[in-house]
């Protein structure tokens, strides 16, 4: 007689179940797509989802976070099409290319499809999987390796459409490539994967928008994996303003070559529970990284930055900073890992993560992990959590700037610490102006 | 009306005591000199009438130009033309000289129904009062104070003065942490703002500092409260003969 042990399934969990049941054979992709996507549904069905039990996840309990599981969206009609005509306007004064996707799909009549600088290609992903060419489905999940997070299994079970982009050999793209991600006004969830090819000695700047209507009840997992082919330049900015009820979980999965300059940043100012995976592969020796984020927090709202960076081969750079701020009943993770592999010698990698707290409510919570293999390296860690400098706040109040403006400044200087480090002078601006906007929204 | 009056002013902080009814009143053109050994108050006095928090104020009152200066927060007061300089002047990172400078310009300008500086009148105005204090233009960019040295905090402090134009400036041992050379440039930039309309309060352990800042008054601070009030030439008296006897004479 065998008794067997099993968890309940949460309202969520079993809304998944039910949701892949039914939809599974209509997913965009046929033979070694669709099971992929069976066999990424059979370990979050063998796991359920990450619980606090799960060290990843233990200050973002997904199980009690994720009320439900709202059926997939639909493509999008011609209503929510005219609003997304408005969406990404944080980057309103920079000039991109922009590719929207409405509720998880590409919106081609929004999007700046043509006229494509040449040695860039940008596709639909689910037009790639549904034609199943075979550069995309051969690709797709290989990047990094991350089987074991349910949060990218559902995404790889359930993903739709996203971009799939490919910048060739040498070919550098000056204007910077916009996903604008939005969400229409009926409860929903979309699932989109994005690939992003950049060959070697190429140059691209990627910048993904994420937003949705204020009290729209909606859910979001969108994945992006970037490779980085040696020499190659890529810069990806990633800027989330959810409505007040979004659950959004994203990774972005990065593998980088030699000698190359690689930038990612996630900036957070919205959403009820934002989860940023951050998995980055350096593969190759002389790499720069720079991987920052600014998290802005108020309400109770619950925002997690999840970084593994992994060292596989040395002499690459790597110093991470990542900035929250904190107001209301709010809570900011951030969990960064470096792993050096004994091949990894002379890294130079160092990891800032500072929380300013607001209020006496709010709660940051800081992880950083390194796990060094090799004995030739420079790494380190500085975690700080703490509140705005009284004294600091009476010297600029002393000179006339009243007590709102003083910590505005303070704050403003604290995240610009993070935001300098964006190498697109526009970017930097859009980004300045959007604390500027949470902050006079928190006055 | 004097610019400045502070009448039987008693201080606490966390319940010790360290004004016990002092009086003193600035007329306007005038500088005065406040000298006194270590802890006789000197510092608290500038704090107060700045209004940092930690201190509480249990009698007596502080009219500038005739109005309550102490039932208003410490950004009105400087709109009202108080200025203090500080004694360790802070470092703020990530906000340059030159953002700072004009965001406060323009908040005590808006907060006396004056119009904000164009870009071109205050870049002018820096750079003219800057040049004046031998302070490099590259030194506004940085983050406020970082990276400077004592002198160059202080120089700083002063710039921010003339920028400002105070009514009433208060500087609390300015001439503190600086060389012989570095003085005369602070003092020299002190002197300039010199004016009929404008009262200065220098507060110095040291006669040093009042060879180049000439006061019109000095007083000597001890326990609390003024003991001794004269001319420029008791700081010399106090150079030759120390505190000593000023020490128990506010008991």
């Amino acid at each position: 007689m065998s008794a067997e042990i099993r968890q309940m399934r949460t309202a969520a969990e079993q809304g998944l179940l039910d949701t892949f049941g039914a939809v599974k054979d209509k997913l965009p992709g046929g033979g070694k797509v669709a099971a992929a996507r069976s066999a990424a549904f059979r370990r979050f069905e063998a796991q359920g989802l990450p619980h606090r039990r799960v060290e990843e996840w233990k200050y973002t309990d997904l199980r009690a976070l994720m009320r439900d599981a709202k059926p997939l969206a639909r493509p999008p009609e011609a209503g929510a099409k005219t609003r997304a005509r408005g969406a990404g306007q944080v980057l309103a004064d920079v000039d991109c290319r922009r590719i929207v996707f409405v509720d998880g799909t590409l919106v081609p009549e929004l999007s700046e499809l043509a006229d494509l600088e040449a040695g860039l290609s940008i596709r639909s992903t689910a037009r790639a999987l549904a034609e199943g060419d075979p550069g995309v489905v051969e690709r797709l999940g290989r990047t990094v390796q991350v089987d074991d997070n349910i949060a990218v299994a559902l995404n790889t079970a359930f993903m739709g459409d996203g971009a799939v982009i490919h910048v060739a050999s040498g070919v550098r793209i000056a204007r910077p490539l916009h996903l604008v991600f939005v969400a229409g006004d009926a409860p929903s969830a979309a699932f989109t994967r994005s690939l992003v090819v950049v060959d070697k000695a190429a140059c691209a700047m990627i910048v993904e928008t994420h937003e949705g209507l204020p009290d729209s009840d909606y859910q979001v997992n969108t994945a992006l994996e970037l490779v980085v082919d040696d020499e190659a330049h890529v810069d990806h900015v990633k800027i989330t303003t959810e409505g007040a009820n979004a659950l959004h979980v994203s990774t972005l999965m990065a593998a980088v070559g030699a000698r190359a300059r690689f930038n990612a940043f996630t900036f957070n100012a919205g959403g009820a529970v934002v989860r940023n995976q951050l998995f980055v592969q350096l593969n190759g020796e002389g790499t720069l990284a720079g991987i920052r984020g600014a998290t802005l927090v108020k309400g109770r709202e619950h925002v997690d930055t999840t970084l593994v960076a992994d060292h596989a081969v040395g002499g690459c750079q790597n110093r991470p900073i990542f900035k929250s701020v904190l107001d209301g009943e709010s809570r900011a993770v951030f969990q960064g890992k470096i792993i050096v592999r004994p091949r990894a010698q002379k890294t130079d990698a160092k990891m800032a993560s500072h929380a300013l707290l607001l209020s006496e409510n709010a709660e940051a919570d800081n992880k950083p992990e390194l796990e060094i293999f090799a004995d030739d390296v420079q790494c380190g860690h500085g975690a700080t959590t703490g509140a705005l400098d009284q004294e600091l706040l009476f010297y600029l109040r002393a000179r006339g700037i009243p007590a709102k403006e003083a910590e505005a400044l303070l704050i403003q200087a604290f995240v610009g610490e993070a935001i300098e480090g964006i190498e697109h002078a526009g970017l930097r601006e859009a980004l300045i102006e959007a604390t500027e906007r949470w902050l006079s929204a928190r006055a | 009306m004097p610019m400045l009056e502070v009448k039987n002013l008693h201080v606490e902080i966390e319940g010790k005591k360290i004004l016990n009814g002092l009086d003193l009143a600035v007329n306007s053109g005038q500088v005065h000199a406040i000298m006194g050994p270590n802890g006789s108050g000197k510092s608290t006095l500038a704090y107060v009438l700045a209004g940092r928090k930690d201190y509480e104020v249990t009698e007596g009152e502080v009219l500038l130009e005739g109005e309550n200066v102490l039932e208003m927060e410490p950004d009105e007061r400087a709109a009202k033309g108080l200025f203090l300089a500080f004694q360790y002047p802070m470092e703020i990172p990530g906000v340059a000289t030159m953002t700072f400078l004009r965001t406060a310009l323009n908040a005590q300008r808006k907060a006396r129904g004056e119009a904000e500086l164009t870009t071109p009148q205050f870049m002018k105005r820096v750079r003219e009062v800057a040049q004046r204090l031998h302070i490099d233009q590259e030194m506004l960019r940085r983050g406020v104070n970082v990276g400077f040295s004592g002198g160059e905090k202080k120089r700083n402090e002063i710039l921010q003065m003339a920028m400002l134009e105070p009514r009433l400036c208060v500087m609390d041992e300015t001439d503190s942490g600086l060389d012989i050379d570095a003085l005369r440039v602070v003092a020299d930039g002190v002197n300039a703002l010199r004016a009929p309309d404008r009262a200065m309060i220098v507060i110095t352990h040291y006669q040093r500092l009042l060879n180049y800042i000439v006061p019109d008054v000095v007083h000597v601070l001890s326990k609390g409260r003024v003991v001794k009030t004269g001319g420029k030439e008791l700081a010399l008296e106090l150079e030759a003969h120390g505190y000593a006897e000023y020490r128990d004479a506010a008991a």
